[in-house]
């Protein structure tokens, strides 16, 4: 044991015996209640910043469930990644404000600027491009979220400056 | 502690609030209001006051609703009526400290309105702005307000009064009282909440939970969340006066992930109500028990769905199952469950504090009371507002909405979400009810309504649509999951100008067979979107199909972008522009756009000087421009 889980949120890549640690660290605060699976796998994120195939299995036993059903509920949810992302995660709403308000056009400049498709992340492991259903910011519409910010009333020249200023 | 107590100590604790001698200052952070710059407006205010030695209570509250006048501050000074300040800069804040903090000055050249008794000169009163005059604010009573992270704003504004007086009742009187309002669920459905409560009750079994569905899944909608982060107990009382009126002992908050202040605010709300003895063992010494416990969403529209909710707080992939059993006979775990949306918990406040009379006072013979509706897309106005059910599109997207941006054309208005459909301007004057919005192929749904322009395309609307719900479709259904995928690739077909004779008959039998096909509403609903797209605007589906031209010049595959050769004067600004160099020309030469590299960006539209505007866009109709650069005229 003995983590100190100070910054970084995805210091990839980590090796198998220190995921089972931190790992254990979050089944611990947690019953063995099959209803605490879907908790347990948002924090083990939050921790790791993605869902390694070893904490899958090392929750699995500990929620008492199949490996499959978890692995099942893990692929049903958008929230869930099964590889690592990027340092800074962006994303766009694809929302109906957003949407009827231009969003596409933004998520075109930024897969240009990035040189990333959505949902792929740079291979320098900086940026991670994603869109979400709705942030329910509609009135500000379009709007971008780098990490936890949120930005309203999105340009294409906009995005770039902020994204320029973020690196 | 005593009810009476609690009361007493939060009415001083207000009390001390309203009648200081120091001004006050109501700063709005929602999300919206944070996104829109809030968190700078609060920096610079704080700065200011101390650069200018001044003392101010500065009071985080919740979404007012006027999302368009973010970043927006409200200033009370003692024995005045309060000042609202909208699309705040720090520069403007500085000034507003300086004018009316430090001076008497109220800046009415800057200021929205005033709240509150008296009047200044040169300041609108606040609710008479064209924006608030038609609304009714039942829901958003508190919103903007009160700080929602102190239970004793809440307590002193009425607040638990509903809940108190509850627990005197019998609860079949309770059920019987939420009968008489005529409240119906907010959610979507429309069904009646009393029926809801009573099947729940009249349910067999000594364990029975609640659910707050407040999975607000529907993009181009945030109602639930403004409530949830401006007075998170109006929906809590609400919760608590239903749980004991079916029996209850176990709540359950489902909130989406992608709210974390919502979450955040909820997380306090609840403490403070157990502090307060209003949550736990032995509520206010009546012998009710209750627990609320929060569980966040992973991502999954469907799980709005209440039997796929259900399984997702069970820890299972959040897909429906087919009714009967009933939730109220058998839902979470088995047990009898009953599931209410966000603002249908929060109008049972309302309905207890204030008597089921005054409430059904509001809206329709079938559609009573008021209801929430985040106003966004293009109209001047966007915000989050409440009105009487009953009240007419125009007086929504004209009145409060302000119009149409830009001067353009309203073409449509999208009510309902993903579930709902697009009404044409022949129903701007239609009262928004239930019962019109289902004749006209739509719904009130949880509230969402997105205004679209003439710019908008209502076949990319659609497609934008199934490309949502196939994307959410959980698999289970072989009508949603494959029907949703085959009307999906059709409507794409039809945008790049790829569709064919026969496709909005395929279209329409296809969706049939999805509505009826599907077991949850997810899939029931998915094709109104193509349904109401191409009852009222068949027009553009076959400019589509037959012409291969995009009406609204928004399908990019079947635009074009030339230069008119009349007005190009040469410049090479948008030669210079263009990302793939497909735009030939030279100095004082006319310049021509190579058909064949074209991405249609638009870029060269957008540089081109407002001057000359010699590029255009059109669609399927023909033009001329020179085979290469000519000069241009004089």
């Amino acid at each position: 044991m003995g983590n100190t889980e100070t910054k970084p949120k995805t210091d990839a890549p980590q090796d198998a015996g220190n995921i089972i640690d931190r790992v254990d660290k979050v089944l611990a605060s947690y019953t063995k209640d099959k209803a605490n699976l879907i908790p347990i796998l948002q924090q083990v994120q939050l921790v790791l910043g993605y869902l390694p195939e070893e904490a899958l299995s090392r929750i699995a036993r500990y929620v008492g469930v199949a490996e499959c059903s978890v692995f099942g509920v893990a692929t049903f949810y958008a929230q869930f990644q099964l590889i690592p992302r990027g340092r800074n995660i962006v994303r766009v709403c694809r929302g109906t404000g957003c949407y009827v308000k231009g969003a596409p056009r933004i998520i075109e400049e930024l897969e240009k600027l990035l040189k990333i498709k959505e949902g792929e992340t740079t291979p320098d492991k900086e940026y991670t491009l994603e869109t979400v259903a709705c942030f329910g910011s509609c009135a500000l519409a379009p709007v971008m979220v780098v990490n936890d910010k949120v930005y309203g009333r999105m340009t294409a020249e906009k995005a770039k400056e902020i994204l320029g200023r973020k690196s | 502690m005593k009810y009476e107590e609690i009361k007493k100590k939060a009415a001083s604790q207000w009390n001390a609030v309203q009648k200081s001698a120091r001004p006050r200052i109501l700063i709005g952070t929602g999300t919206c209001g944070i996104a829109a710059g809030a968190e700078e407006i609060l920096n610079t205010l704080r700065k200011e006051l101390a650069n200018q030695g001044l003392k101010a209570d500065i009071i985080q509250v919740g979404c007012i609703g006027l999302c368009y006048a973010e970043p927006l501050i409200e200033i009370a000074k003692p024995d005045k009526p309060s000042v609202f300040y909208g699309n705040l800069t720090p520069s403007l804040v500085s000034e507003i400290v300086r004018d009316y903090l430090a001076g008497d000055n109220p800046r009415p050249d800057l200021a929205l309105g005033t709240r509150g008794e008296g009047s200044i000169k040169g300041i609108p009163a606040f609710y008479d702005l064209p924006v608030l005059k038609p609304q009714k604010r039942i829901i958003l009573r508190n919103c903007g307000s009160i700080d929602p992270a102190d239970i004793n704003h809440y307590l002193a504004n009425d607040g638990y009064d509903g809940l108190a007086r509850a627990l005197k009742m019998k609860p079949q009187e309770i059920i019987d009282e939420i009968k008489k309002s005529g409240l119906r669920g907010r959610g979507g459905a429309g069904f009646s909440t009393g029926m809801k409560w009573q099947f729940c009750h009249d349910a067999p079994g000594a364990q029975k939970y609640i659910i707050c569905n407040a999975d607000e899944g529907d993009p181009g909608a945030f109602m639930n969340r403004a409530v949830l982060e401006g007075d998170p107990h109006s929906v809590l009382e609400g919760m608590l006066i239903g749980a004991y009126a079916i029996g209850a002992s176990e709540g359950y908050i489902y909130c989406r992930a992608e709210y974390p202040l919502a979450i955040e605010r909820l997380k306090t709300a609840l403490e403070q109500m157990e502090k307060n003895g209003l949550l736990g063992q032995n509520i206010l010494g009546s012998g009710f028990n209750f627990h609320i416990k929060i569980k966040e969403g992973a991502g999954a529209f469907v799980c709005g769905e209440e039997t796929a909710m259900m399984a997702s707080i069970e820890g299972n992939r959040g897909m429906p199952r087919p009714r009967p059993p009933f939730p109220a006979n058998s839902g979470l775990w088995g047990k009898p469950t009953n599931i209410n949306n966000v603002e249908t918990w929060a109008h049972a406040s309302a309905i207890m504090q204030k008597g089921a009379g005054w409430w059904a006072g509001f809206g329709t013979d079938k559609s009573k009371g008021t209801k929430t509706f985040s106003l966004v897309g293009k109209v001047v106005r966007t915000g989050l507002i409440e009105v009487s059910l009953g009240i007419t599109l125009r007086e929504i997207v004209y009145g409060i909405g302000g119009g149409i941006t830009g001067g353009k054309k309203f073409k449509a208005v999208q009510t309902g979400g993903p579930s709902g459909g697009c009404l044409p301007t022949s129903f701007l004057d239609s009262p928004v009810d239930y019962e019109s919005l289902a004749a006209a192929g739509s719904i009130v749904g949880s509230g969402g309504m997105v205004v679209m322009d003439e710019d908008n395309c209502m076949v990319d609307v659609a497609r934008y649509f199934l490309t949502f719900v196939q994307l959410e479709s959980c698999g289970k259904c072989i009508q949603c999951r494959w029907g949703t995928k085959q009307m999906l690739d059709i409507l794409k077909d039809i945008v790049t100008g790829k569709g064919r004779s026969g496709d909005i008959e395929l279209l329409l039998e296809l969706g049939e067979a999805c509505k009826n096909g599907s077991l949850c509403a997810l899939g029931g609903t998915a094709p109104n979107p193509i349904f109401t797209t191409i009852r009222y605007f068949r027009d553009e589906y076959e400019a589509h199909i037959n012409e291969k031209r995009c009406p609204a010049l928004a399908c990019k595959a079947l635009l074009t972008y030339y230069i008119d050769a009349d007005k190009c004067a040469g410049c090479g600004i948008c030669l210079r522009a263009c990302p793939v160099t497909a735009i030939k020309g030279g100095k004082r030469m006319v310049h021509i756009i190579d058909q064949a590299k074209c991405i249609k960006c638009g870029t060269c539209k957008e540089v081109c000087p407002a001057k000359f505007s010699a590029v255009t866009k059109i669609s399927g109709t023909p033009f001329e421009v020179p085979a290469e650069p000519i000069p241009v005229k004089a």
